[in-house]
């Protein structure tokens, strides 16, 4: 007699630990699913709808500083260590995951005017309006010695900013000029300007470490080459260009935070065309971050709010701010990409999450599964009207929105004007600039 | 002396085209001792009295008719040559000379001469380095296109983009930080400094090493040489297999083998003599081999070979001695040593006996430890119908249980045997005809048993939502209350520079606030927004009425297409929703069944069911007798 027996592999239905959910043998096969789409549709749906419950990016305020915060800095190798400096000369040093200050240090008379710390995370430099460079240990005095730079270099001239080399022992400063510097000199090995005027900022490139980019309060973007030790190009913006930074991931693009509300992202070969413009804030944008992975930047207005930019998009992705928020003078990205941080006029700094509704901690294997399929879902049926005007929608102070709502008109009749005086033209006499280019007054070689 | 200094210095400044001053340096004015105004004027009236000596005048005076920029010592001008002297002007007087040809020769030689430009003013010189400098970063810079672009494009990007790699301490690094404690540790550590063992390297000890430098030049030869020599025999019975296998003849190999068998019989003899150990480790290679060949299917007439011979058995006489040999084989392999052939006959009727009594190969399981699961394959063609088929059967059982027991009372007996060939035949029957449900029975018994399986299934799957529906039934208030706010009316926006995200000045907290945000997403593009009371409209009209009217129609269709894709199906649970999720999916569910339970309200299915049928039963009984009776008086009439 024949004797049949099943035979399974109890791999497909015995769970690996007793911890483990019971597993059910399922068939993936499509057409025993027919209701797999509506389904799925249901929970993106709410996927979305709990994205925007738990979207809670306020994380913890940092206060302690006696007047507004003016820079910000990362420590280049702890993640949980942040400096900043004030308008009042004050700098501190904070311990983000204590959330405390951890050291205070009256570094100069009147504005800390910028701050930035050495490669190797061991020192950081200051500079002020007293017209000092200061170098200072990352670690405190110890017990009995008193606090005191490094070095100190007294110029002839007020610095408004300074940023270190990537690599090398070489800082830069601005102010009447570009000035580089060996940490060891006390005079700048060389100095580079192109007309005169006070720059406002500048920052080394992340990947060619000798190229510079400064804006100065002429409403241009300068760039320079520290081994040829010459400017490269300039490029004239409508307005003022408050600070330029470099995208870390690719070494010829870099955006810069303009007056005129928008901020423009270069390619520096080609700086008669921003690459993209973006807008989305109501009043000046005061300064810029990209994310370490270079697929987003952050930036901070005057318009009390900070603002997440694709790279690729003229429109923000995420708006953040707090009725106790002021103007945000500073903003920075942290490391791990997963913070962002901004101090303003209010004297604190703020901690946020880069994505509004991430879980933080250690997840398990499982919540992450469910978190990468929700992901994964919200993505497919992102383009369902619901779901995505409930993804889209964002709670914004009654200032910023009747601002928008404003400019907004404004917009609409600048451009019903356009397009009224082109109507009644000789064709080809008023040609329409694209967006793009309406911004750019001159590139000069 | 004095006038080739003078024509050097004249070239000198002839090069700077410094032409108006020329005259000072010229010999005739031997002035430059004179300080004073007073011996200048004396010195040109000598110079009056001796030009005048000559007779005629050398140069004519110049008029000064108007103001000219630059008033020459010595009258010479450039009148009518645009205020500028030429260097012939200069060359005229002294034509007559024959003491200045060498200075005439230098001039005309320098006249020839080209000059040089003038450097480009510094805002010129800068902008050019600039430029050079911008070609070249750029260029630089063009280096990372590939690397930027290929990061752009691609789908997905973990970071780090390159993991660091861990970096390996050296050992010594290690060790330095590191002391033995424990007395163990100790002594392997006195042991491998004795010793001097390398701690990093492995390869060779400082001993070793020094042993190898020791070694003499006439051992190195000596070495040499016999590497040599093995390395020579090696190829040379390399290549003597190489031709010994490529032999094909036969006889040769079985000679070879025979031989090869009986050297070993030979050496084997020799060595129970010698070593009975090794003769016996010798031995259990043996058994070994005859365990092996009586594991294997070698030899035992299954294989292609012996399948072939078979056939020709029967006619071939060589043919079945082959095979006759082949078993003779396994026979002579398998059978047991001298030794141990006590029981043999004993398992060999075992084993008789237990081929009798079940062969090996059903009770084997065929369990592919790997492979994956033969429930868990699915053969994407008929996959679904085999499923269908399988529902058919569930449905069956239990309904015939519980509705009509008369229809399995006519079934010949109660064999599940029949049973399930008739599942069996169907369901090939149905592999066979596709999908369609129509197809042609083979039996009549199978005829009917269709028919009734659909009605029963359609039957079975209504009561079963009536009674899930009569469960809830008290929860249905709840649901059927819900309401949904009017919601504003929200303009498009532009579609060139849509912003990406929507902002008002408005919070949404809760889950609430959110569902009716996209409501409004949804209805964006709707005139009138009304208030929808969600069920309720359901309820009212489960059946389309064709009187109802228009606007309650177009409410309807609203809701259809909100509902559309949210209605729901008997949903599997997945570990990837989270609670709330599934609470709103029993929400709906429950919604469902309500709608369902209102739809059947007021009536018994299977009673009805029951009724109709007792009906037409006894309508085609009372139609019988009436033929009856009719065919009786037909019958009566004849």
């Amino acid at each position: 007699m024949k004797v049949k027996m099943l035979s399974r592999n109890p791999d497909n239905y015995v769970r690996e630990t007793k911890l483990d959910l019971q597993r059910v043998p399922r068939n993936y096969d499509p057409t025993l699913h027919p209701f797999e789409v509506p389904r799925e549709y249901v929970r993106a749906l709410n996927a979305t709808k709990l994205e925007r419950v738990f979207a809670k990016p306020f994380l913890a305020s940092l206060d302690g500083h006696r007047d507004g915060v003016n820079c910000l800095a990362k420590h280049p190798k702890s993640l949980a260590t942040v400096l900043s400096g004030a308008c009042d000369g004050e700098v501190r040093i904070w311990n983000l995951t204590k959330r405390k200050c951890i050291r205070t240090i009256q570094a100069h008379e009147g504005f800390v005017r910028g701050i930035c710390t050495r490669f190797c995370g061991t020192s950081f430099f200051t500079v002020g309006d007293d017209k000092t460079v200061k170098h200072w240990k990352m670690d405190g005095p110890g017990y009995g010695e008193e606090e005191e730079p490094l070095h100190t270099i007294l110029g002839k001239t007020v610095y408004t900013g300074i940023d270190h080399h990537w690599k090398e022992a070489v800082f830069a400063t601005c102010g009447q000029q570009v000035d580089i510097w060996d940490e060891q000199r006390t005079s700048p090995i060389c100095s580079m300007t192109w007309g005169f005027d006070s720059i406002s900022s500048v920052k080394f490139n992340p990947i060619e470490t000798f190229l510079l980019g400064s804006c100065a309060s002429d409403r241009n973007i300068v760039l320079y080459d520290m081994r040829q030790a010459t400017p490269l190009k300039k490029v004239i913006l409508d307005m003022r260009t408050n600070t330029i930074c470099w995208n870390p991931m690719e070494a010829f693009i870099f955006t810069a935070a303009n007056e005129d509300y928008n901020l423009y992202t270069f390619d520096m070969r080609a700086l008669d065309t921003p690459v993209m413009v973006h807008m989305d804030h109501v009043s000046a944008v005061l300064d810029v971050d990209y994310s370490p992975t270079g697929k987003e930047f952050v930036s901070a207005s005057f318009d009390k709010s900070i603002r997440i930019f694709p790279v690729d998009k003229s429109r923000s992705r995420e708006v953040y701010h707090t009725k106790r928020m002021q103007h945000v003078i500073c903003v920075k990205w942290t490391s791990d990409s997963k913070y962002i941080m901004c101090g303003s006029d209010e004297m604190n700094i703020r901690l946020w999450k880069a994505n509004a509704s991430e879980k933080l901690g250690v997840l398990t294997s499982r919540e992450k599964a469910a978190k990468d399929y929700n992901q994964k879902l919200k993505e497919k049926f992102q383009h369902h009207p619901h779901i995505k005007r409930i993804a889209r929608h964002r709670h914004l102070p009654k200032s910023i929105y009747s601002q928008i709502q404003e400019q907004r008109i404004m917009k609409e009749a600048r451009r019903r004007k356009e397009v009224n005086r082109l109507k009644h033209s000789k064709p080809g006499s008023v040609s329409i600039v694209p967006e793009k280019k309406k911004h750019i007054v001159a590139v000069v070689k | 002396m004095s006038a080739v200094r003078a024509a050097e210095s004249l070239l000198a400044l002839s090069r700077q085209e410094e032409l108006e001053d020329l005259p000072k340096d010229y010999p005739l004015s031997p002035s430059e001792d004179e300080g004073d105004i007073d011996g200048e004027r004396k010195h040109q009236k000598l110079l009056e009295a001796i030009s005048s000596l000559d007779g005629k005048n050398r140069w004519k005076l110049a008029e000064r008719s108007e103001a000219s920029l630059k008033v020459s010592e010595f009258n010479v001008t450039s009148e009518g040559s645009g205020e500028k002297l030429v260097l012939s002007d200069l060359l005229g007087p002294v034509k007559t000379s024959s003491s200045l040809a060498a200075v005439k020769k230098q001039l005309n030689r320098v006249r020839s001469k080209k000059t040089l430009e003038l450097p480009l003013n510094n805002e010129e010189v800068e902008r050019i380095h600039r430029e050079v400098a911008f070609n070249k970063t750029s260029q630089a810079l063009s280096k990372w296109d590939p690397i930027i672009l290929k990061n752009r494009q691609a789908e997905q990007l973990v970071f780090p983009l390159e993991k660091e790699q861990s970096a390996f301490a050296p050992i010594e690094h290690v060790l330095s930080g590191w002391k033995a404690r424990t007395p163990l540790e100790h002594e392997v550590f006195n042991i491998l400094h004795k010793n001097k063992q390398p701690v990093t390297d492995p390869l060779l000890t400082p001993v070793e090493k020094a042993s190898l430098k020791a070694m003499s030049l006439e051992e190195a030869k000596m070495r040499r040489a016999e590497l040599q020599r093995a390395r020579a025999l090696q190829s040379y019975y390399e290549a003597r297999a190489r031709r010994e296998k490529k032999i094909k003849s036969k006889k040769y190999h079985k000679v070879l083998k025979k031989e090869k068998a009986k050297k070993a019989l030979k050496d084997f003899e020799k060595l129970q003599k010698v070593n009975p150990t090794a003769a016996l480790e010798e031995l259990e290679k043996i058994e070994k081999a005859r365990m092996m060949e009586r594991m294997s299917l070698k030899h035992q007439n299954s294989g292609k070979w012996a399948k072939a011979k078979a056939i020709m058995a029967k006619y071939d006489l060589e043919a079945r001695q082959a095979m006759q040999e082949q078993l003779a084989r396994n026979k002579e392999l398998t059978q047991k040593l001298q030794t141990a052939s006590d029981s043999e006959e004993e398992k060999g009727s075992v084993e008789e006996e237990g081929e009798l009594l079940v062969p090996d190969t059903v009770n084997e399981i065929q369990r592919d430890a790997d492979g994956p699961n033969p429930w868990m394959l699915r053969n994407p063609f008929n996959g679904p119908k085999e499923a269908k088929v399988q529902d058919a059967e569930q449905l069956l059982e239990p309904v015939a249980h519980e509705a009509s027991e008369s229809k399995e009372e006519e079934r010949p007996g109660a064999e599940e045997d029949i049973l399930l060939n008739t599942f069996e035949e169907r369901r090939a029957l149905r592999k066979k005809s596709g999908l369609s449900q129509d197809a042609e029975p083979l039996r009549k018994q199978e005829s009917e048993d269709s028919s009734s399986q659909e009605v029963l299934s359609e039957l079975r799957a209504l009561s079963q939502k009536l009674n899930k529906a009569n469960q809830q039934s008290g929860k249905q208030n709840m649901t059927s209350l819900r309401t949904v706010l009017p919601v504003q009316r929200e303009e498009p926006t532009e579609a060139e520079e849509e912003p990406l995200l929507m902002q008002r000045p408005e919070r949404a907290h809760t889950m609430e606030e959110l569902e009716e945000l996209g409501k409004e997403g949804c209805f964006q593009n709707k005139e009138v927004p009304r208030p929808v009371v969600e069920g309720q409209q359901l309820e009212r009209n489960p059946h389309n009425l064709p009187g109802a009217p228009k606007e309650k129609k177009r409410k309807e269709q609203m809701i259809d297409l909100q509902n559309l894709l949210t209605t729901k199906s008997p949903s599997v649970k997945s570990l990837a929703v989270p609670t709330t999720v599934e609470e709103l999916e029993a929400e709906e569910e429950r919604h469902q069944k309500q709608m369902i339970k209102e739809a059947f309200a007021g009536d018994d299915v299977i009673r009805d069911f029951l009724k109709e049928k007792r009906e037409a039963v006894e309508a085609s009984f009372s139609l019988k007798p009436r033929r009856v009776l009719q065919e009786k008086t037909r019958i009566c009439q004849m």
